[in-house]
């Protein structure tokens, strides 16, 4: 997603003014004149100023397009079904596995976020199924058996190996 | 030899560690041989590994990986015309006209010995002038630091982006992400909002593995290239007519691998970089450039030593000052953090075997190249014909379960997850990533510089330009800030009066 560089900078102002306006609330150390809120400060208000400089650049661009780029551009790949399925399916997998990974353990829970995503990428399903039922045992060995890494046993917990 | 060398020997030369740089190699080998997985993720990816080995492995595997990435991201840019890594980009072209023209082997060929020779360069030059630097800075104090962080910064955003406002953005990012939690010099909770997770700050590695990892998987999903056609025809040997290479081009070695190291030191500036500036230089220089871009060996030579030699040189500020010089030494000097092994002038003072176990693992490394790089040749089709519908998948496993298991931290995932998809619309949208990055490693760094010298001064911002280095490293830095504004102007006048 392509957003057009004066969108960018209003974004990053708002979010400079609000990181200066928030840290206000930081308390004063008495006696001394730098406290925890001085360099974020700086450094916020450097991001506000560079915002602006990049309002005015992209307004700036805008009029030697005469208005003809879009602020917003969806990207390419949005309407073509395959890159979209990939995409929805990777940051699917990514949520599934923070939410499912403590009830059903690693090795439930990896397997089935393998297989998905081979299969958003169109990998054959035997094949796809194949690969993530060995690749997760490998990881798993890996992990928690040569790198003693706890990796949750979730619903396998009766027959932890 | 000094019982610290002996130590040094020792340590690089035990059993356990030549496995792991085996395995390592093998590894950085393989990520850098395929399209789309580049050096800093085969480094990010190896940081949850080394985690559980003494810091010499740990480091060994970091730096025999990467030196074999770089050199093997050549190969499909010579077969495929598809570089392996960015660190290939520069002579992709190049490489592949010369094996439309048959000359495959030579390609390959240089690309593998001169990488070697460029590693071996840039190590000569790290052995030399890190201890010499480290002598020099053990005399500075905050207010040199202080400049030293900010100079580092500003050559990130200034020499390593085209567009340095965009980089500005990113870097300024970086620090308010630095900023985060309970790491400041008044140890007050900042932008946690009561998450105790976040008390700590944002993880470096979680992040690294999101923005190097992560986001190339998503890069991957989104985008076209296919599989692609291999060259399919038997490649013969690779050092035949390397060393009348090197006969015929002995300034070109001398000049990529020079050039890549200072590049390389340079904070922000890594062997991708070095190798796009040292092919231009070669042409520049060259008595035949009208040859460059037909498949002209020359080009190869120079910037394939170049980007190798890269990767050692970005070591020196990173082991000196614990300023990275390029994205892999900001994962680095994490690692070296995690090890107790904390970068700065006393790291040559209190545990020279260390320092020496390094030179020795890049000596090592670039010589084990040319062999296992030969081998990386032979199977290079296999390698590449490795489907990467399945492989991504795989990697993204890895990712997941490598951000978990720094800290055991549901939490340390999410924010992989997080950083890889903002580090994906950051870079979609030529907001560059490095400056974040150098931003989140020297963010602390600065600020508690920057407040002690605040408070030994009494406030006072003259102070910061009180003593001779300060002044000097000051009076460069806002040099470097001034100096688009002035090339503008000189531009202008000398357009406007003919």
């Amino acid at each position: 997603m392509k957003l057009d560089d004066a969108l960018w900078g209003a974004l990053l102002a708002l979010v400079g003014g609000v990181i200066l306006w928030h840290v206000q609330a930081f308390p004063r150390i008495p006696g001394q004149n730098v406290g925890p809120a001085l360099f974020p400060g700086i450094v916020a208000a450097a991001l506000v100023v560079c915002g602006a400089v990049l309002i005015a650049s992209g307004v700036r661009a805008r009029r030697r397009a005469a208005g003809r780029g879009r602020w917003i551009e969806l990207p390419a790949w949005l309407g073509s079904r395959p890159h979209a399925i990939a995409f929805a399916a990777l940051v699917a997998v990514n949520v599934f596995y923070l939410v499912a990974v403590d009830r059903l353990g690693f090795v439930v829970t990896s397997f089935v976020c393998l297989a998905a995503l081979m299969a958003a990428l169109r990998v054959r399903v035997p094949v796809a199924l194949a690969v993530a039922l060995v690749m997760t045992l490998a990881i798993h060995w890996a992990f928690y058996k040569l790198l003693r890494v706890p990796l949750p046993w979730g619903v396998l917990q009766g027959i932890a190996w | 030899m000094s019982p610290a060398w002996a130590e040094a020997f020792r340590l690089v030369f035990d059993p356990y560690n030549i496995v792991v740089m085996f395995a390592a190699s093998l590894f950085g080998l393989f990520v850098g041989a395929v399209p789309g997985l580049t050096a800093t993720m085969a480094t990010a990816l190896l940081v949850p590994v080394t985690f559980f080995m003494a810091p010499i492995p740990a480091i060994a595997a970091i730096v025999t990986a990467t030196a074999m990435a770089i050199f093997s991201g050549d190969i499909p840019g010579c077969l495929l015309r598809m570089p392996g890594t960015p660190a290939s980009a520069a002579y992709t072209d190049e490489a592949y006209a010369m094996t439309k023209k048959g000359l495959a082997e030579t390609a390959l060929g240089a690309g593998l010995v001169f990488s070697a020779v460029g590693g071996l360069f840039g190590t000569a030059v790290l052995m030399v002038s890190a201890p010499a630097l480290a002598e020099f800075a053990l005399k500075f104090s905050s207010f040199e630091y202080f400049w030293l962080v900010l100079m580092g910064l500003t050559c990130a955003v200034f020499i390593s982006t085209d567009r340095p406002l965009k980089g500005l953005v990113t870097l300024f990012l970086g620090l308010l992400i630095a900023g985060v939690g309970l790491n400041n010099p008044a140890a007050f909770p900042r932008f946690t909002f009561g998450n105790t997770d976040l008390l700590g700050g944002i993880g470096l590695i979680p992040l690294m593995i999101g923005m190097f990892a992560v986001s190339e998987i998503i890069r991957y999903a989104v985008s076209d290239d296919g599989e692609a056609l291999i060259v399919d025809r038997p490649i013969g040997n690779v050092f035949k007519g390397m060393w009348a290479l090197a006969v015929k081009y002995p300034k070109q070695i001398l000049r990529g691998s020079a050039l890549g190291t200072l590049i390389g030191a340079l904070p922000g500036a890594g062997a991708d970089i070095a190798a796009w500036m040292s092919y231009a230089m070669s042409k520049k220089l060259s008595k035949e450039p009208e040859k460059f871009g037909t498949g002209h060996v020359e080009g190869i030579v120079e910037s394939g030593s170049a980007n190798n030699s890269a990767l050692a040189g970005a070591w020196i500020p990173a082991l000196v000052f614990g300023i990275p010089g390029d994205s892999i030494t900001a994962i680095v000097i994490g690692v070296l953090y995690m090890k107790n092994m904390n970068p700065g002038p006393t790291l040559f003072t209190t545990n020279p075997q260390n320092i020496y176990s390094v030179y020795l693992l890049f000596i090592v490394a670039n010589l084990l190249m040319l062999p296992l790089g030969w081998l990386c040749i032979k199977v290079a089709k296999r390698i590449l014909k490795v489907p990467r519908d399945i492989l991504m998948p795989v990697i993204l496993m890895f990712c997941i379960v490598g951000a978990f298991a720094i800290n055991n931290s549901a939490f340390d995932v999410l924010v992989m997850l997080v950083a890889g998809v903002v580090a994906w619309i950051l870079e979609e949208n030529g907001f560059p990533i490095a400056p974040l990055i150098l931003g989140v490693v020297l963010g602390g760094m600065l600020e508690e510089n920057f407040v002690s010298s605040m408070i030994k001064s009494n406030g006072d911002p003259l102070a910061f330009l009180a003593r001779p280095i300060a002044a000097t490293l000051g009076a460069l830095t806002i040099a470097v800030w001034f100096w688009p504004l002035v090339r503008r102007r000189l531009a202008r006048r000398a357009t406007s009066a003919p």
